[in-house]
């Protein structure tokens, strides 16, 4: 006799039933409220009410004139940028560091990843002592660096010894072989860790909130504080939303050119 | 021009110890072949002379200059084929070749011209710009070695250079690995575990098991005169077969062995030649177009069951059949001594 298939036989239901609280979750957490703050971005809808009035551009036209806005994307773009320069430079030299076998390698791995699992308000407690907002840049750089040298050290592992040991054989020195072999074959792992970064960077809330609260007389806002303080404190919703989804298309712009930098290089990176 | 003299080395890992005391003169232009199966200590010995791994002690000299310790694979004037190839991926054929001559810092006509002489030598000219992903297997295998030639290297070294081609190629690829040798005659010192290849390809062949060289000598010494019992089973294809036989003529504990093509039927040998004669039951016969191979034991032996192998060629027409007991003989000349304890050969 022949048994009748069972769920475990047909994947295609199986693969479905498996997949659906995932897509639940990123459909009503993230999706949802995604189309809802662009939606929102061109509205006039204050916190407390319930109104919804079409604005168009207003609420952009209003930003882009204010300079307290212009003042925070330019520290947005500055921390960003500055932080994942930071966190290339740093993650590939610790990486360098870690891939040698030395006393007391595991604890020192450890303190490394701390800075990532420490929650962000303790953290940035820690360094209140700075206020300049320039030790922004070297906070997030801080947060960051732990994750992207894990990434550097799992990309660093994936080149064959047997390359490495013919650039040595070849005669090249460290700096040559870092930068005409290992760097080149890593860029697609670098395109990802910093691609991770700059997103993490530019939406984060926490660290410049906790750090300054936009102050002193707003001049160390982000846009994410930004966002937080005109739509949530200051209950204008609609401006808010304008101000938190602003670097929308230039993050989708970084996005698909370190995917598609990530995947070329892979492509030609193949053995 | 360089050659190698190695002394006393060792290379230990913790317990490992991978190469046990080697000491070994590798000449002017010959092409050594280190051979052994896995975990002998082949690849570590070729590795230290590289400068990749450095000897527990022990002297390693290259061109009479001393070379263990601290002096770079760079400073060793040193030209290394990996088993993979290892091709840097991102970087077209011609950058793979002009690697090692950037990194020596020519002058880029001069890179140029080297590289395209390289690449016209090995015929992988049209390939230049590709990139390794692009090349089959031979052609990977000839940008490695124009990669390493390409800088006039004193002495090259080979791992297994062969092994990750199909059969059908690797013919012609030893042919024209030993030509090329030949032609630039530097010093080469190539490792494989493949005997066929340690034959056709040596000028000279190195036996080694776990770490301690067996035995030094050219192909035919090695495999017509084996010092032990070893290199007599690991050299040779089938192996050479091993008889404890109660002879009154030899002293108690000697292992007599001869080599499957010299066991052949009494009938073949012409009456005047000097045989020892067996009594062979042959269990299966397998049939390989060239040869065939014959499998049984002989009741003179002390182990009965012993699987004993004759390798007939096909110019014996001879049927041989299966389940049968028939007088195979071996003629005295191709007879070895060996001691059944320590396994050394025995003069008798």
């Amino acid at each position: 006799m022949i048994a009748r298939p069972s769920l475990a036989d047909r994947e295609d239901v199986l693969g479905g039933m498996m997949l659906a609280p995932a897509l639940a979750y990123v459909i009503l957490l993230v999706g949802v409220p995604f189309v809802f703050a662009i939606l929102l971005g061109f509205s006039n809808a204050t916190a407390g009410s319930l109104s919804f009035g079409w604005a168009g551009l207003d609420n952009y036209r209003a930003i882009l004139s204010d300079p307290i806005f212009l003042r925070a994307l330019r520290n947005s773009v500055v921390v960003t940028i500055g932080s994942q320069v930071l966190v290339v430079v740093l993650a590939t030299a610790a990486a360098q560091v870690f891939r040698a076998t030395f006393r007391g390698k595991s604890f020192a791995r450890f303190v490394l990843l701390l800075p990532w699992a420490v929650p962000v308000s303790l953290a940035a407690i820690a360094w209140t002592w700075i206020f300049d907002s320039t030790f922004s840049v070297i906070k997030q750089a801080w947060r960051i660096f732990p994750f992207a040298t894990v990434i550097v050290l799992a990309g660093l592992s994936s080149i064959p010894q047997e390359v490495v040991e013919a650039a040595i054989v070849d005669g090249a020195g460290f700096w040559r072989r870092l930068f005409r072999v290992e760097l080149p074959l890593l860029l697609p792992v670098l395109a990802v860790a910093v691609l991770f970064g700059v997103v993490y960077t530019a939406t984060d809330l926490g660290v410049v909130y906790i750090l300054t609260g936009g102050g002193p007389a707003n001049t160390t806002h982000v846009l994410p504080t930004l966002a937080f303080q005109r739509g949530i404190l200051g209950a204008d919703l609609g401006q808010g939303a304008a101000i938190a989804v602003f670097l929308l298309p230039f993050l989708i712009v970084v996005a698909i050119a370190m995917l598609r930098l990530a995947h070329r290089t892979e492509v030609g990176g193949a053995r | 021009m360089a050659g190698i003299e190695i002394r006393s080395l060792r290379k230990h890992f913790g317990d490992l110890h991978a190469v046990d005391g080697v000491d070994l003169s590798i000449r002017d232009g010959e092409l050594l072949v280190l051979l052994g199966s896995s975990g002998s200590g082949k690849t570590t010995l070729l590795r230290m002379i590289a400068g990749l791994e450095r000897p527990t002690s022990g002297e390693i000299y290259i061109g009479g200059q001393r070379v263990d310790g601290d002096v770079p694979p760079r400073a060793r004037g040193i030209a290394m084929v990996f088993q993979s190839y290892a091709l840097y991926p991102h970087r077209t054929v011609f950058q793979n070749i002009a690697f090692p001559l950037e990194a020596a810092r020519l002058p880029r006509k001069q890179i140029d011209e080297k590289v395209r002489w390289a690449a016209d030598m090995f015929s992988i000219s049209r390939y230049l710009d590709r990139y390794p992903r692009q090349l089959s297997g031979g052609e990977r295998q000839r940008v490695a070695l124009c990669r390493a030639l390409v800088r006039d290297p004193k002495v090259f070294l080979l791992d297994e250079p062969l092994a990750n081609l199909d059969a059908k190629l690797r013919h012609t690829a030893r042919d024209d690995l030993k030509r090329f040798q030949r032609q630039i005659q530097t010093t080469t010192v190539y490792v494989t575990h493949d005997q066929v290849e340690a034959m056709g390809l040596g000028d000279r062949i190195v036996v080694m098991e776990r770490g301690k060289v067996r035995q030094v000598g050219t192909p035919q010494e090695v495999y017509e005169e084996p010092v032990d019992t070893f290199v007599a089973t690991f050299v040779g294809q089938p192996p050479m077969n091993l008889v404890e036989a109660s002879d009154p003529s030899l002293p108690p504990g000697t292992l007599m062995g001869f080599r499957p093509e010299q066991f052949l039927p009494r009938g073949v040998f012409g009456a005047g030649e000097d045989l020892r004669a067996f009594r062979f039951s042959v269990r299966r016969v397998e049939y390989l177009g060239s040869d065939r191979y014959v499998y049984g034991s002989v009741a003179e032996s002390s182990t009965p069951d012993a699987t004993i192998i004759a390798k007939l060629p096909g110019t014996i027409a001879l049927s041989i059949p299966e389940g049968q007991t028939q007088e195979f003989a071996v003629p005295r000349r191709a007879l070895r001594y060996f001691d059944a304890a320590t396994g050394l050969r025995r003069r008798a």
